[in-house]
């Protein structure tokens, strides 16, 4: 039986299933906690530390964080929203992100949070990375230059058997997703798609799928990322 | 009235697309010539500066030594500098070489590149006049410190009207989602 506690966030009065995660939780009390690795319906990663929140003083990742009775959460204070917006410009200068240039453009879960946050440009210097773009699998490319790695890919694609079409290689800085080179070969065109939408940026696409969509027309062209989730409360 | 602002623009490794997008700015830009004066620009063909400057807007990042010494110049004359568009903010285009050795770029542009017919003698252009390129394309914001920053490609009308009407006339502007764009 679910029991149902209260928790504020930045003084609101909220109400969720025990042990539900904070970023669901929020998302439920009609608030919005800005997020790159999470998906709804996958196991939280806490990678990408966009959703970082300060629970009872301590800053801990909204993704990750089990609910309970009484927790006090900042979430939209000026120091927090500070630092995610910090870390949105930590992604655009470790990878090489040219929008202009980017199929994903107008789709793009970075490029719409860098818009929330009005990101005009990086505080910090470009590191013009070597990064590898694979376009040798039969359906999709892999542009590393885009990669955030948020693992979604690993985490939710996967076949009939309930085996990883993607992987991560290597460590540390040279960490990348790979994918495996015998399953690429039964990858159908509609997995394919659901890879390229499960990537929150545009380093996984779908071959001969860019570019469909005029500008003006895309997701995030007219509409803030979030903002569906913050309408809720005002109803 | 008060004394005009003087602006001054420049296009280093860009495509004068943001040029294009400061003459979309369409009627405004009668407004625009009441409350100031063009120093240095191609829009006038002013080729030097004749005198200090309030605002230098910037497009393009810096491809080669002629790039670097106008940016330069630039900053030594403006007071406030603007990054106008992707390629000045981090190189835009023209950075995705940055990955690619220079030798590379070369070759494949004047020798091997599949679309080079005219070239029978196998010449790499090699005046002393023309300015060396640079190992890769830097932002300006590597080079010199910028003030301000206008994303897009190019950056739409409406934001860069009103970046300048806020710089000039220092009121706040209010800047819709719309035109807030990185491509």
């Amino acid at each position: 039986m679910a029991e149902v506690v209260r928790f504020f966030i930045d003084g609101k009065e909220c109400m969720a299933k025990n042990g539900d995660y904070l970023l669901q939780a929020a998302k439920e009390n009609g608030i919005y906690i800005p997020t790159l690795c999470h998906y709804d319906g996958l196991k939280p990663k806490g990678s990408c530390r966009v959703c970082t929140c300060k629970v009872n003083g301590r800053l801990m990742t909204a993704c990750t964080t089990p609910i309970a009775e009484g927790m006090m959460i900042e979430s939209n204070t000026l120091e927090i929203e500070e630092m995610r917006k910090s870390i949105i410009e930590l992604f655009f200068v470790d990878g090489n992100h040219f929008c202009p240039t980017c199929e994903k453009s107008g789709y793009c879960e970075l490029q719409a949070l860098a818009y929330r946050y009005r990101i005009t440009a990086p505080r910090y210097p470009f590191l013009f990375p070597l990064k590898r773009v694979v376009a040798d699998y039969a359906k999709i490319i892999i542009d590393h230059n885009r990669c955030v790695l948020c693992k979604r890919c690993v985490r939710a694609i996967k076949d009939e058997m309930g085996k990883s079409f993607f992987a991560y290689r290597r460590r540390g800085q040279n960490i990348e997703v790979i994918l495996d080179k015998r399953m690429s070969d039964r990858m159908s065109f509609e997995i394919a798609l659901e890879a390229e939408n499960i990537c929150p940026v545009g380093a996984i696409m779908a071959k001969r799928t860019a570019f469909t969509t005029p500008i003006g027309y895309r997701k995030f062209d007219k509409i803030t990322i979030g903002s569906d989730i913050e309408k809720i409360k005002t109803k | 009235m008060a004394e005009k602002k003087i602006i001054a623009t420049t296009s280093l490794a860009g495509c004068f697309g943001c040029h294009m997008s400061i003459l979309d700015i369409d009627e405004r830009l009668l407004d625009l010539i009441e409350i100031v004066e063009f120093n240095k620009s191609p829009i006038n063909d002013i080729k030097k500066f004749t005198r200090k400057c309030d605002i230098g807007l910037i497009e393009g990042g810096c491809c080669n030594s002629e790039n670097v010494h106008v940016l330069k110049l630039f900053r030594e004359n403006c007071r406030i500098l603007v990054a106008l568009g992707e390629c000045a903010i981090m190189g835009g285009l023209p950075a995705m070489r940055n990955g690619i050795p220079l030798k590379e770029c070369i070759e494949e542009a004047y020798l091997n590149g599949i679309t080079v017919h005219s070239n029978t003698q196998k010449i790499v252009p090699n005046d002393p006049e023309l300015p060396i390129l640079l190992d890769r394309v830097y932002p300006c914001s590597d080079i010199v410190k910028i003030d301000y920053s206008i994303p897009g490609c190019p950056p739409h009308a409406d934001l860069i009207w009103a970046t300048l009407y806020s710089l000039i006339t220092g009121k706040e502007s209010d800047i819709p989602y719309e035109v807030f764009k990185y491509d």
